[in-house]
């Protein structure tokens, strides 16, 4: 990840070979990540299918708007993801690469920025299990375990978010250093494959938890 | 110095000193021998455990530790043996220092993830003793919730290093895929691949698929009992089935990642010491792959009393008898690569043919369990510990240790004492059917597993099971008694000691650091051998 892949590694005939390596070692990884999340789906659709209206009443207490926001937002900085990984591809120009990859990182805190002004107002609602639970409707411990669910799933997700900032941040650095020319991007690719997972990850939460009530 | 000197010459082992050059190597070949000690540091603790079990079995009463003191002891067995002993031990140890010379590269694709991988099994190991030494564990390795989110031991601290310990065996199997797919030496087609590979591969698959829904799981108990949110505690609105079908989601699968490893260590050696072509070559390759696939389809074979539909369980059943197909295919090609070989009974071969035995009695009482019926009379029996313990240790360790004896004069570069070797082997197979055979009648019998005391009419086969557990013991410690001596007294091996096929066996030995002077270009399959000595019909 940090060294240049113009170097090339023993194991390697060839930076093309190097290149195909590294991005297919990312995809095995993306795998892994897949599962991981992969078994929260399975517990969220298990209690899902057996407490349907406190799930539906859950959801109901999320912010439907904010949650349309973000979408949005997380969109537009895989569009720019993409844009950086094009960029590093066909010219060697540090700026242009710099600033694809800075708008993603910028879009990306926003994001974060939205989701914890979103968790502040579970907050002040009483909608945090352990921290702050005042919640009192009708089966209220079923409501808790969706929102218990919704933490887990969006904070995983930010978790991974956050770490994707921080590769996005250092390749930005490094483009402005110009490490990344058209026969030495790899970096760039698997970070943006890491990045659309992410996005993706998202377009499956936002459904599951904010939209099964509507 | 060493009594017979060899001619100086750049190895892996000599080409640099001092213990910064191992510890922060990134060639493959170090590393294997670091999980090569570490991993036989968690073998020795695993068993020293199970020996205070079997001490403590002698007698019906309860009388050397006390109950609560035998669910730690069978804890700390079972958490040991499974994640940090069995299902590392044949992919970290020979799997990292075999796949890249099998394949004819010059390391795996990513060196640097393989070092960290072994940082991530120790500070896994750590987590995990510390949990098992400041005050242990005694809900069994398996971590069921309800009791899990209740007992007042150490079950937190466990989870998070069976979890940490995970991302380690998710690396080695990212790693060992890759590699396969993108490191291939010129002219090596999937086809002309050794069996091994194609079992690492399997294995690799589920690494990869399956530990990353354990992790998780585990997190989620932690966090249960952290905070008392009901994801799984049935009085907090959480269903404890969710976490067995979690846990066996991976756990079934895991039991796959010990045995397929072996499978393709005994292919290896069954091919090089009946000096014959390995018969069924391709049918023993889809074989791996089919029983990674089905492996994954039948983990609520564990939970058949559980309280899952019958319709779920007959299902399930199927499938479990299905995992039958592949294996037996595995069986009978072995048996028919030895039909008419010219077979030499060397140490590695004894273990490949105790191997066979012992996977083949260990599968067929697999079959009673996946019957619905039988299953509910022999669930949680001794029958069912007698059951995986024939896979687990007469396959997969005895898999294991054939490996290490076959490949030891590769990684060492020496030959080991060939007669004690085979006194080891023997003493092993001998040893291992004492012990677990008398718990096949136990099980039947009614004894249940997990208990400190049992009604004394279940005593002389305890006793038999235990003097047959200090064989065992034996037979183990033996082969550090001869393999660590010839380190500096054995003969050197030169490259290829068993005149067998394979690209590992085209280079020095010890290897260089670079593993080949000039990468091999393959033109043949693998088992290039003389071939039987007549034709069959």
């Amino acid at each position: 990840m940090a060294e240049s892949a113009a170097h090339l590694d023993m194991q390697f005939e060839n930076t093309a070979q190097q290149h195909d390596t590294r991005i297919f070692g990312m995809w095995v990884f993306l795998a892994t990540e897949l599962m991981l999340f992969g078994g929260m789906f399975t517990i969220y659709t298990v209690y899902r299918a057996f407490y349907p209206n406190a799930f539906a009443e859950g959801s109901r207490h999320l912010d439907l708007t904010l949650g349309s926001i973000n979408t949005a937002v997380l969109i537009v900085s895989s569009l720019f993801m993409a844009l950086a990984v094009h960029t590093a591809r066909t010219s060697a120009r540090r700026l242009p690469l710099a600033l694809c990859l800075s708008a993603t990182v910028g879009l990306g805190i926003l994001f974060l920025g939205i989701k914890g002004y979103e968790y502040y107002l579970h907050y002040l609602n009483g909608e945090v299990p352990v921290l702050n639970w005042t919640y009192a409707g009708a089966q209220a411990g079923q409501v808790q375990l969706f929102f218990w669910l919704y933490f887990a799933m969006t904070g995983v997700h930010a978790l991974h978010l956050f770490i994707g900032i921080g590769l996005v941040s250092l390749l930005t650095l490094l483009a402005l250093l110009g490490r990344y020319k058209p026969d030495s991007y790899t970096p760039v690719e698997m970070t943006g494959l890491y990045w659309h997972f992410v996005d993706i990850i998202w377009i499956f939460l936002l459904p599951l938890l904010y939209l099964i009530a509507k | 110095m060493s009594a017979i000197t060899l001619p100086r010459r750049e190895t892996y082992l000599n080409a640099n000193y001092g213990i910064l050059s191992w510890l922060l190597t990134t060639d493959h070949k170090r590393i294997a021998v670091m999980y090569l000690v570490s991993i036989t540091l968690m073998f020795i603790l695993g068993g020293a455990a199970a020996t205070m079990m079997r001490i403590e079995l002698f007698t019906p009463a309860s009388d050397l530790v006390d109950a609560a003191t035998y669910n730690k002891l069978f804890t700390m067995h079972g958490i040991i043996m499974v994640f940090f002993f069995l299902v590392p031990v044949i992919p970290a140890i020979l799997g990292n220092f075999l796949l890249p010379l099998m394949i004819g590269a010059r390391d795996l694709a990513f060196p640097r993830l393989n070092l960290l991988s072994w940082y991530i099994y120790l500070l896994g190991a750590g987590v995990t003793l510390w949990a098992l030494i400041s005050g242990g564990v005694d809900t069994g390795w398996t971590f069921y919730t309800p009791y899990s989110t209740a007992t007042p031991t150490e079950v937190i601290t466990a989870t998070i290093g069976v979890f940490i310990v995970g991302f380690s065996s998710i690396l080695t199997g990212l790693n060992f895929i890759v590699t396969t797919h993108k490191l291939r030496a010129p002219g090596l087609t999937w086809f002309r691949l050794p069996i091994f590979v194609w079992s690492l591969y399997a294995t690799s698959l589920i690494f990869v698929l399956a530990t990353p829904v354990l992790a998780i799981t585990l997190i989620l108990v932690a966090v249960e009992r952290l905070f008392h949110i009901g994801i799984f505690d049935p009085t907090l609105g959480g269903d404890p089935l969710l976490y067995q079908h979690l846990f066996w989601f991976y756990s079934h699968p895991a039991v796959y990642i010990m045995i397929l490893p072996s499978m393709g260590v005994v292919s290896e050696i069954i091919a090089a010491f009946a000096h014959t072509r390995l018969f069924g070559y391709k049918f023993v390759a889809f074989a791996s792959i089919a029983i990674a696939v089905l492996g994954f389809l039948v983990w609520g074979h564990h939970m058949f009393v559980s309280g899952m539909s019958l319709h779920a369980a007959l299902m399930f059943s199927i499938l479990s008898y299905m995992v039958a197909i592949p294996s037996a295919i595995k069986v009978f090609n072995w048996t028919a690569t030895l039909y008419k070989g010219s077979i030499s009974y060397d140490t590695p071969m004894l273990y490949a043919l105790g191997f066979i035995g012992l996977f083949t009695i260990g599968g067929l009482t697999g079959l009673y369990l996946a019957a619905l019926a039988v299953d509910v009379h022999v669930t949680d029996t001794y029958f069912v510990v007698a059951h995986f313990h024939y896979i687990m240790v007469g396959g997969a360790i005895m898999g294991y240790f054939g490996g290490l004896h076959y490949w030891w004069p590769k990684i060492t570069g020496r030959m080991y004492s060939e007669k004690w070797g085979r006194v080891a082997a023997i003493l092993i197979f001998i040893g291992f059917n004492a012990t677990f055979f008398p718990q096949f009648i136990l099980g039947f019998e009614g004894m249940p597993r997990r208990y400190a005391a049992y009604p004394p009419e279940y005593q002389f086969l305890n006793i038999l099971s235990s003097l047959g557990a200090v064989l065992l013991g034996v037979g183990y410690i033996l082969p550090a008694l001869y393999l660590l001596p010839s380190l500096w007294f054995g003969k050197a091996a030169g490259a290829n000691p068993w005149n067998a096929t394979g690209l590992e066996w085209t280079t020095a030995s010890p290897p260089p650091p670079n593993n080949f002077d000039k990468i091999p270009i393959v033109t043949t399959g693998p088992y290039q051998y003389p071939g039987k000595k007549e034709t069959i019909g």
